[in-house]
């Protein structure tokens, strides 16, 4: 499989691969503005836009279905039955989830980038209002009696709780960090909230994620439920009697170095399961040797609670858990075994290859049936799950061929280019984001230059990579060195490596929310960003042009592209000349430094600026440092 | 010039002594008149009574220095100087630094109602306890203004922070801090004792400063401290505030009334006219005061450092440990300035009093040794 064995020929393919991506790029910019890999022309001008399905719901009555459409920005209606499409609803900007009011008559749909709740009337299939939100709606869940509805704010890690009658925000309730998918109890008395990105812990230490508990009588928190070692969790689930409930997260092994990908060392893909009929939650591993469940999204259970369906987006798969089994394993071996890679061959009974990053589960006809979202295929897989076969699969309308940044998002999103299909670049890159983590990657040495994982987003033109500079452009950063360091194979071939570049660097940034959408910004704000552009400092000394803010985060995106040591090498690093990072959404991308030791953006200046050498601050008073924060956040 | 100040400072902390004196010559000291059970006037029997269950860490509080109290619903938080304890059920559970709390003192402590968070001040800074996570911010990982937490109040989205280095405010939704100190609000010193937020206006109890109030409509500030200007403290009686010196304040958005304690006595103030309470002319047990909680226009809870006291807008009664004997002591001082003590077999644990709150008609009441439930007595 190794396409590049000498150095010479992987220099000669690098430059290959640059060419092509240069190509390519050139005829992507003249599609005009792509704001989303869903939408692309063809050569033959033909507008390429993927229906991306995330998320499914059948109506109360159980005749038709509502697919969820991120790249298209639509529900569209099916016939429950012929899966024959019944009507398009246009909705916000990339919704991420959907669900219907307790008498079916309105359905809900969360517009993430849009900020807005679409309000449907499922009787005449229309869209009966739109509710502005805030900070990145991802999930909508509407309370049993009518009262509130809620909506996970993914950068603002919390509930909000809307009246249920006019949309107006009542209070926000606290959740985890990138707060995004809410489940409500088979009774619905409670939601069950699971969050993206990992709550903050102190440098080095384990991830941590949490369950948040809502009461839904009295709209508080009533519990949260540790994850521990969890750093990305999904969606949530529950046997009909509320027994048992399944949460599909994501387990990195990123403490020790990233060198054991043949011993299965760098996550591991499981499911922790809670309630009565486990006593204290457990997180349960779906891994085998060979054979990862990569990235687990979706989970459904059977209503005779005998069979637990988990999507994996990464290994493109269901896995089918045998319930009975899984709980007698359960209780015959106490406590977690997250990373015993034997410990799935006991209740996993059946890996069901699906489309690509299949993400929600539904399950139809009495548990008969479940049905997968191939987000990245436009289809869905029908699955028979008392054999578990694909018994079909159903193709939403919409184009037949793939674009280049189709698919470059449809190798970003896979795992079958590593070694044994283990991770892909989604393991890290959330959503293509970040992941709010530290590791420790081999080529520096182990033990060596823990660095954070830096995000993504409108990372074009910010070369160099890495937090030292090492990789000058994408075409480097994606192919050699990812294959080699992280993948442990070399599997890409040309293309394959210009359709990723080409999709990493069309990634654009997410909206701003800190910044005022008509462009005036408030007092601190100003404050802030004439500290950031300031020359001298308060004693009317002159600021050298390397310790200005504006200087080295310059342009657009806060990047002049170049090395500096800002005074935060430890003893660990081999070097303390780093690469500037931009800053694009700076402020929800936390933790900061290059080895993430700052949890908050105050942390850079009050903590790891002691001789005033990443950037002059020390002569700033406490309500000046704030100004300039309020400023950062609006980058 | 500093001589002069030295020797006017001194003239004024004369000063009250020498009023005092006057005003016992021209009024009267109190008049303590015994009373058997059956012969308390109306207004004797209609004052509250309790029977007071103290906790100590004898029967499981973190720690017998307790800062404040705050009841939420049948769950009582109690600040202590070893943790926040959390009484439940009849079990007390202590959380230290170790769950996340943002130092082992707790100073202050609010409750969001909407969301059912708790907000603790410490002397390590702001935490938010909230389902069993706590979330800690302090001077060097978020905006706020000083480690130092004395006051906290929760006004719909906005979480107010009276601190050692000036006020702020936290904004949920947008998760921004404002500050407040000398640089953009009339506040001369920047010691922020107390905090009272409300819709209208949030009003803050600065010590040196007096009492700083914030238009949460017009967002203008003013400021109410002495008089003239000069002395600190008002000259005659309900001119003012009565002293700068401001440890603690609760407005009532309803009523319109501010009640403001200080360690030189006590004010009300209903937006046009102030009131003064000080021990030589009312039913205060010390002008000494950590703690107001007002009810109403007429009716207001203060913390001293010589008992608890309790106006009803005529008559003062107050609850302590005697301060000779140690015994419990209740005494009621009506309009006419006669104290009648009533019999009683309870008093709260100590009786420098520094938190009240309220469960119902009961009281809870923070002091320097223990924590006091103050059951209400038909």
């Amino acid at each position: 499989m190794s396409l590049l064995r000498s150095g010479s020929a992987r220099a000669a393919a690098v430059t290959a691969v640059v060419l092509v991506c240069s190509w390519a790029i050139a005829v992507w910019k003249d599609s005009g503005t792509v704001v989303s890999a869903a939408t692309s022309r063809a050569q033959t001008g033909e507008v390429l836009e993927y229906a991306s399905p995330v998320e499914m719901l059948f109506s109360l009555s159980g005749r038709q279905l509502y697919v969820l459409c991120q790249g298209t920005g639509e529900v569209r209606v099916l016939d429950a039955t012929t899966y024959a499409e019944r009507k398009r609803i246009q909705v916000g900007r990339s919704p991420r989830g959907l669900s219907l009011s307790a008498n079916g008559e309105l359905l809900y749909v969360a517009n993430s980038w849009d900020d807005t709740i679409s309000v449907i009337d499922t009787k005449n299939l229309s869209v009966s209002a739109t509710w502005p939100v805030s900070a990145e709606p991802s999930s909508v869940v509407a309370d049993r009696t009518g009262r509130y509805i809620y909506v996970a704010n993914r950068i603002s890690n919390d509930v909000a709780v809307l009246d249920a009658r006019t949309g107006m925000e009542e209070k926000r309730l606290a959740a985890g960090r990138g707060a995004s998918y809410i489940t409500a109890s088979p009774d619905a008395s409670k939601l069950y909230v699971t969050h993206v990105y990992p709550n903050l812990t102190p440098l080095r230490t384990a991830p941590e994620s949490e369950i948040t508990v809502i009461d839904v009588r009295r709209a508080v928190v009533a519990e949260r439920i540790a994850l521990p070692y969890i750093a990305h969790g999904f969606h949530v689930t529950f046997s009909a009697d509320g027994n048992l409930g399944a949460a599909a997260g994501l387990h990195p092994k990123n403490l020790p170095p990233l060198a054991h990908l043949e011993h299965g060392g760098a996550f591991a893909d499981s499911i922790t399961v809670f309630g009565s009929d486990v006593g204290q939650p457990v997180e349960l591993p779906l891994d085998e040797l060979e054979r990862y469940s990569v990235r687990p999204f979706g989970v459904a259970i059977t209503p005779d609670k005998s069979r637990l369906f988990v999507t994996c987006g990464g290994s493109e798969e269901v896995t089918v858990i045998d319930v009975p089994r899984m709980l007698r394993y359960v209780h015959a071996h106490p406590g977690s075994h997250a990373t015993d890679l034997s410990a799935s061959a006991n209740y996993v009974v059946a890996r069901v290859k699906v489309g690509h990053d299949p993400r929600g589960a539904l399950l139809a006809r009495g548990g008969t049936k479940l049905l997968v979202a191939n987000r990245l295929d436009d289809t869905m897989s029908v699955i028979d799950t008392r054999t578990n076969r694909v018994t079909s699969t159903v193709p939403l309308a919409g184009p037949r061929e793939n674009s280049v940044l189709r698919n470059g998002e449809q190798t970003f999103y896979t795992a079958r280019y590593s070694f044994q299909g283990q991770i892909g670049c989604a393991n890290c890159h959330i959503d293509s984001t970040f992941d709010g983590l530290q590791w420790d990657l081999e080529p520096d040495g182990f033990g060596r230059d823990i660095v954070d994982n830096r995000p993504i987003e409108a990372v074009k033109d910010t070369e160099p990579y890495k937090w030292n500079g090492g990789n000058p452009n994408l075409p480097t950063e994606c192919g050699p060195r990812t294959e080699k360091f992280f993948w442990r194979a070399e599997n890409y071939d040309d293309l394959t490596l210009t359709d990723l570049v080409v999709y990493v660097r069309s990634l654009p940034p997410r909206p701003n929310r800190s910044r005022p959408a008509n462009g005036e910004f408030s007092a601190a704000q100003e404050r802030g960003r004439a500290l950031f552009n300031r020359t001298t400092d308060k004693f009317h000394n002159p600021i050298a042009e390397g310790n200005r803010c504006g200087y080295c985060h310059s342009g657009a995106k806060g990047t002049n592209q170049k090395s500096f040591d800002v005074g935060t090498k430890r003893a660990s690093d081999n070097t303390g000349l780093l690469d500037t990072p931009q800053l694009i959404n700076i402020a929800i991308t936390g933790p900061y430094l290059h080895d993430g030791s700052a949890q908050t953006l105050e942390q850079i200046w009050t903590v790891f600026n002691p001789e005033d050498k990443h950037g002059r601050t020390n002569d700033l008073t406490k309500d000046e440092l704030n100004d300039l924060i309020e400023y950062l956040r609006t980058r | 010039m500093k001589a002069f100040v030295k020797v006017a400072t001194f003239l004024l902390l004369l000063a009250p002594t020498a009023i005092a004196v006057q005003a016992q010559a021209h009024i009267g000291a109190p008049r303590i008149k015994k009373a058997a059970a059956s012969d308390l006037k109306p207004q004797v029997q209609a004052m509250p009574r309790f029977r007071f269950e103290n906790f100590t860490t004898a029967n499981g509080l973190p720690d017998d220095h307790v800062f404040n109290v705050l009841v939420d619903g049948d769950r009582i938080w109690a600040a202590t100087e070893n943790g926040l304890g959390l009484y439940e059920n009849g079990k007390w559970k202590t959380y230290t630094t170790k769950d996340g709390l943002a130092h082992r003192a707790v100073l202050s402590l609010a409750l969001d109602k909407r969301t059912g968070d708790v907000w603790a001040g410490t002397m390590g800074g702001l935490s938010r306890i909230s389902g069993g996570r706590i979330d800690s911010f302090n001077q060097l990982n978020s905006g706020l203004s000083n480690d130092v937490v004395y006051g906290v109040s929760v006004e719909g989205e906005h979480v107010w922070v009276a601190t050692a280095a000036g006020a702020c405010m936290f904004d949920l939704r947008t998760h921004a801090w404002s500050l407040f100190n000398e640089r953009n609000t009339p506040m001369a010193e920047i010691w922020v004792y107390g905090v009272s937020a409300t819709p209208s206006k949030v009003y803050f109890a600065v010590w040196g400063s007096g009492l700083l109030e914030y238009d949460q409509q017009k967002k203008t500030w003013d400021k109410y401290d002495d008089p003239d200007g000069e002395t600190e403290m008002v000259l005659f009686r309900d001119q003012g505030l009565i002293h700068e010196i401001t440890t603690s304040v609760s407005y009532l958005e309803k009523d319109k009334i501010v009640w403001v304690a200080t360690y030189f006595g006590d004010s009300r103030y209903d937006g046009r006219n102030w009131h003064n309470f000080l021990t030589k002319d009312s039913g205060l047990p010390s002008n000494f005061t950590n703690v107001v909680k007002g009810v109403d226009a007429n009716h207001a809870w203060f913390g001293t450092d010589k008992g608890l006291a309790y106006y009803d807008g005529v008559n003062w009664v107050v609850y302590r440990p005697s301060l000779t004997s140690g015994k419990p002591e209740m005494t009621v001082r009506d309009r006419d300035a006669q104290v009648t003590p009533v019999e009683v077999s309870t008093a709260p644990a100590h009786n420098y009093i520094l938190g009240i709150d309220f469960q119902g008609s009961d009281i809870w009441v923070a002091t320097a040794k223990g924590l006091s439930h103050g059951i209400r007595q038909p």
